[in-house]
């Protein structure tokens, strides 16, 4: 068996939503270099709805697939919902990652929760 | 395809492979039985002792034990001079940071025991200094024991001076050569090596065979108790189809070692020099005094599972010593004793060619390795800090 799921490799292969959002107005970055592992998420919100996300990853296979993936599952979709977004949910939408790489997944979640912290100080701060 | 990952294991021979497949065809019995099949298989044993002790410059046969492979091999030898250590009252080994786990492992538990461990420094060049072996050694040093050549980054070490220091100090001395033997000239008595482990694998013989040389008059002890195969210091039916398929790759490997490794440093440096060019990269180890097929580089602001994921859909089999590979947190051990920091460490590739690759896959090789860390750059959030000054290149 392969390490990797064939939706997982996809994902690494033909990483979705690469990139910068120069306008983004929630900005989350996670995970260190000592490990390994840096996820950079941007997101575009307006009116309570991601409308744009991209990311940056400097990380194994695992990684580039959950980011990619992630941005997918919140993209379009209003805030409520990207909130409730989970590791897990990330996870099996790859068809599973193998035991020592689902923090990979894990990471994918803390930068859209990072993302969504920094809009919500941006937010608050405007008004 | 281009396999460039021969320090994790070589192709098969097609003579070692014509070899094991007569033998398992031809010569079934087994090496204890009286009759004659199992007395020929016997007699094709000993001749492969016979090439063993002749390849790498042993006294006699009983000089060699059959084993299956270079971890079994370390462990024996460790265990060998531990237990005389234990009877002398002598409890320190010197070792290095850089040894294979077969080792290091194995140092930790006699650590366990009682031992005292000194690892010396590999340096940045990976390179240990003779006169820090000597040194460190003490009136209760009980062993030396210092890899041939690094498996990661094919390091050549002084192990002739090394083997020189502890001759005359009277300690005995044991050399992990399992990356060297058929690549490099090893000789036993030229080396003044009292102990050394290899594995056929590395050099394209079979998986599952390997051995150990213990000088004669060392008293060996046993890791497997049972029957007296290997006069009685290693038990178990004899890997007979291995073990004469090792001597052939070893001779076969042997006759042609000075060939094959002017042809393949060739390509080695014609490798470094092409992946010198990406910016922000270094070589991991010392330039030239390197196993002829290694090239190890670390390239800043990527990772090295994804590198090698994309190397593996151009065709290119690589390794790395990339926390993502080894299933820890950690990077390669190898790389952080060598001084490269863990945000560097990470991004490490190793390609250990051999003379069959040819100088298309060499330019091939360069081509798509510049491809893919350009590539891992541009979406790399580590890199675009660097490129932004917000942090300080390291290489």
């Amino acid at each position: 068996m392969a390490l990797y799921s064939e939706k997982v490799m996809d994902h690494f292969r033909n990483p979705r939503n690469v990139g910068v959002i120069e306008d983004a107005n929630g900005i989350g970055e996670v995970g260190n270099a000592k490990c390994g592992d840096i996820m950079k998420m941007y997101l575009k919100i307006e009116n309570d709805i991601v409308t744009d996300v991209k990311f940056e990853t400097f990380g194994c296979g695992s990684a580039i697939a959950s980011s990619s993936m992630a941005t997918e599952m919140i993209k379009g979709k209003p805030l409520s919902e990207v909130r409730e977004l989970t590791n897990k949910a990330v996870a099996e939408a790859l068809d599973g990652l193998p035991d020592y790489k689902m923090h990979c997944s894990v990471l994918a979640e803390e930068a859209i929760k990072s993302a969504l912290e920094d809009y919500e100080k941006r937010k608050s701060e405007e008004n | 395809m281009i396999y460039a990952d021969n320090a994790a294991t070589t192709k098969m021979s097609d003579a070692a492979i014509d070899a094991m497949v007569a033998c398992m065809k031809e010569n079934y019995g087994n090496p204890s039985s009286l009759y004659v099949v199992g007395q020929k298989a016997k007699e094709v044993l000993e001749d492969a002792r016979e090439e063993v002790v002749k390849a790498i410059g042993a006294d006699n046969f009983r000089e060699i034990i059959f084993t299956s492979g270079g971890s079994e091999a370390d462990n024996q030898a460790l265990r060998t001079a531990a237990e005389i250590g234990k009877k002398n009252g002598k409890m320190h080994i010197i070792s290095s940071a850089f040894e294979h786990h077969a080792i290091l492992h194995t140092l930790k538990r006699l650590e366990k025991e009682g031992f005292e461990i000194t690892l010396l420094d590999v340096h940045e060049n990976g390179l240990i200094k003779p006169e820090e072996v000597a040194a460190a050694i003490r009136e209760d040093t009980c062993l030396v024991t210092i890899m041939y050549a690094n498996n990661e980054i094919g390091t050549i070490q002084p192990i002739r001076e090394i083997g020189a220091i502890c001759r005359e100090k009277k300690v005995l001395f044991h050399t992990d050569a399992v990356q060297a033997v058929g690549h490099i000239k090893v000789n036993v008595k030229d080396d003044n090596i009292d102990m050394l482990s290899a594995s056929a694998h590395k050099f394209h013989g079979p998986k599952g065979t390997g051995f150990l040389y213990v000088r004669k008059g060392i008293p060996i002890t046993n890791l497997i108790e049972g029957g007296a195969q290997e006069r009685g210091k290693r038990a178990g039916t004899e890997n007979v189809p291995g073990i004469v398929a090792t001597s052939v790759a070893l001779t076969e490997a042997i006759e042609n070692l000075e060939k094959n490794a002017e042809i393949t440093k060739v390509k080695r440096d014609r490798l470094i020099a092409g992946l010198k060019e990406i910016p922000h990269s270094a070589i991991n180890g010392d330039e030239t005094n390197r196993l002829p097929g290694n090239v190890n580089f670390c390239f800043e602001g990527i990772e090295g599972e994804s590198l090698l994921l994309l190397l593996d859909d151009k065709g290119i089999q690589a390794s790395s010593g990339s926390a993502c590979t080894s299933g820890s947190l950690d990077p390669s051990h190898v790389l952080l004793a060598i001084g490269r920091v863990h945000d560097v460490a990470h991004g490490s590739l190793r390609l250990t060619i051999n003379e069959e690759t040819t100088d298309e896959d060499v330019e091939y090789i360069i081509k798509s390795v510049k491809e893919v860390v350009e590539y891992l750059r541009s979406f790399s959030p580590i890199w675009r800090d660097l490129v932004a000054g917000k942090k300080q290149f390291i290489l």
